[in-house]
């Protein structure tokens, strides 16, 4: 496989999907370690895996069921306590409908 | 003796036969946290009042007989990514600042109905991402041995703590390393538990499928006795096992005889410092001359640990991470225009730097077009690892190796080259990628003083076999020296 390039549409792709605003300063930063990361872990390339299954999880797990029941109380005063901004019970975000 | 030189299981012995109050072992452990800990700043919070509540409801509990286990009554520590109940919980982040858990963790309950008191929670690198405590929003912690020197991370607060005596066990977690190497930096000893042994409820989520809590001790006895207390299954952690084999303390057994021990021929290359293989040498021929056989063999993809870790939980990261949006909890920038602005400042500003750069590379490892080509092929390559490991455990009942390649750096000195801080974890993250138990025990001292440790690597619930293993290599190893803290008095 050929090296991968981390240039400006991947990087700008990339703080799409992480959700981060940054500098430009904090920008090339990040794109110089990453790009240095991304250049040692093509040392998986190494491995031949077209016969090997991804493991996900260490041990054969199956979907867990529980009853649909609740258990906890209502402790809605002591999240809300949490939150940067709420009102009248409900968290409060930026206007996002016109 | 005084109180704060016992191990955790004398002193909860002592306070059963009222030799000792809990009021005063937690009065010695104030003490010493008023002493050092300014300097080594391992401690993010202790509430007083909230202690002394606390002690008041044990000395009640011990009386009525609730509480009747063998740490009823200890003062303990627990690492600022476990939820505590009406006591803040950062992850040592910024975005965290003013969080303040409606609940507690499962190994939290659990711990405080075998009696045990929460003393405060310890300072990490943030979200446990990093190697050396240094990471933390709020300031690094120092080594007790040399507060010139890091502690290690993540769990370098719940490490120095303990080394410290400023408390007499502590809960931290390990994802890559993030137990065993600070427990080796600060000379304590710390266990990861097999996968799924531990509750993950309430801690707070950095690479899932590889998080487990675990103990730090004094002594291996302390450790086993702990992760009696926290461990147990749990349906609030769909990735609980249910096992019955949880009386761990049962197998501190002086006895080696007959134990075939394993050494991965890679880990003693290139990269391991001179001081902890002479270290490593002296331990096997120590377990040799007490009956144990130990062999070299070679495990196979060492080479490969890290770039698999590094992928797989980089991604599960930049999803887990995903919730810390400026809404529910937390941080949130003044600043911004409209909803999705907001999100993006609130992250910029709320997360540090390693913090950031694993979203990052989580998210490209994830996105569209890369998504086979990396995260696919770690999986893959985990697989091979996991098969590496089970393949050594036909052959030998444990493997022994450095639980780090060198002893704690000094401050300051790792954070720039992240790609060097992360290779630090090349013995201890296949344990965590194959979901094995391992304990590291402290064997010896560099030519500078620092303790070095001894990692312990059992097959997949096999405790019983690493802990046993881990109490007789310590007892014929004899008494180990304490921090002697230069500059902590």
């Amino acid at each position: 496989m050929a090296k991968q390039i981390i240039d400006d549409t991947i990087m700008e792709n990339i703080e799409i999907l992480a959700k981060l605003a940054l500098t430009c300063e904090e920008r090339e930063k990040a794109r110089e370690k990453m790009q240095e990361m991304l250049d040692y872990i093509d040392k998986l390339n190494e491995l031949n895996t077209e016969e090997t299954e991804p493991l996900a999880h260490t041990f054969p797990v199956e979907n867990v069921f529980r009853e649909d029941v609740v258990t906890n109380g209502n402790s809605r005063d002591a999240m809300l306590a949490n939150a940067p901004k709420s009102k009248d019970g409900q968290y409060q975000v930026p206007k996002t409908v016109q | 003796m005084e109180i704060r030189e016992m191990t955790a299981l004398t002193l909860g012995c002592a306070i059963k036969s009222r030799q000792v109050g809990v009021r005063e072992a937690v009065k010695a452990c104030l003490d010493e946290i008023e002493k050092k800990d300014s300097t080594l700043h391992a401690f993010l919070e202790t509430d007083e009042k909230k202690i002394y509540d606390r002690v008041k409801e044990v000395e009640n509990g011990i009386k009525a007989g609730k509480y009747t286990g063998p740490l009823a009554g200890v003062p303990i520590a627990v690492k600022d990514n476990i939820c505590t109940r009406n006591r803040k919980t950062t992850c040592a982040s910024r975005i965290l600042e003013n969080f303040i858990p409606s609940y507690d963790a499962e190994a939290v309950r659990r711990i405080e109905s075998a009696g045990m008191i929460v003393m405060g929670k310890t300072n990490m690198d943030e979200f446990a991402m990093g190697s050396t405590s240094e990471t933390s929003a709020y300031g690094i912690t120092r080594n007790p041995w040399d507060t010139e020197k890091v502690p290690g991370g993540s769990s370098g607060g719940s490490c120095a703590a303990v080394a410290a005596d400023e408390v007499f066990a502590a809960l931290g977690s390990d994802t890559g390393g993030s137990i065993r190497q600070p427990a080796s930096y600060c000379g304590v000893v710390g266990m990861k538990p097999t996968y799924g042994t531990v509750s993950r409820y309430g801690l707070i989520a950095y690479a899932s499928s590889l998080d487990q809590i675990g103990p730090v001790g004094k002594d291996v006895s302390d450790c086993a006795a702990l992760l009696e207390a926290s461990a147990g299954y749990d349906a609030k952690d769909s990735t609980s096992v249910l096992r019955k084999d949880l009386q761990f303390t049962r197998y501190l057994r002086q006895d080696l005889h007959g134990v075939k021990i394993g050494i991965p021929k890679e880990y003693l290359s290139e990269g391991l410092d001179e001081d902890v293989k002479r270290s490593l040498a002296d331990a096997v021929q120590l377990m040799t001359k007490n009956g144990a056989v130990v062999e070299f063999f070679t495990l196979g993809l060492v080479d490969y640990v890290i770039p698999a870790y590094y992928i797989i939980a980089s991604a599960e990261a930049s999803s887990n991470l995903a919730r810390f949006d400026g809404v529910k909890y937390g941080y949130r920038a003044e600043e911004f225009e409209g909803l999705h602005d907001m999100y993006k400042k609130t992250r910029a500003e709320g997360f540090g730097e390693e913090v950031r750069r694993r979203i990052l590379l989580g998210s490209f490892v994830l996105s569209s077009g890369y998504y086979d080509a990396y995260y696919l092929k770690a999986l893959k390559v985990k697989a091979m690892i996991k098969k590496a490991f089970d393949d050594a455990f036909l052959k030998y009942d444990m493997l022994i190796a450095p639980a780090a390649p060198s002893t704690a750096p000094a401050v300051g000195s790792s954070l720039a080259d992240p790609l060097k801080m992360y290779l630090s974890d090349v013995y201890t993250a296949g344990v965590n990628l194959a979901g094995l138990p391992a304990i590291s025990v402290p064997c010896g001292l560099d030519s500078s003083g620092m303790p070095v440790g001894l990692q312990f690597i059992g097959d997949c619930f096999q405790e019983k076999k690493i802990i046993q293993a881990a109490y007789a290599y310590e007892k014929i190893r004899g008494e180990f020296p304490k921090a002697y803290g230069k500059g902590v008095k």
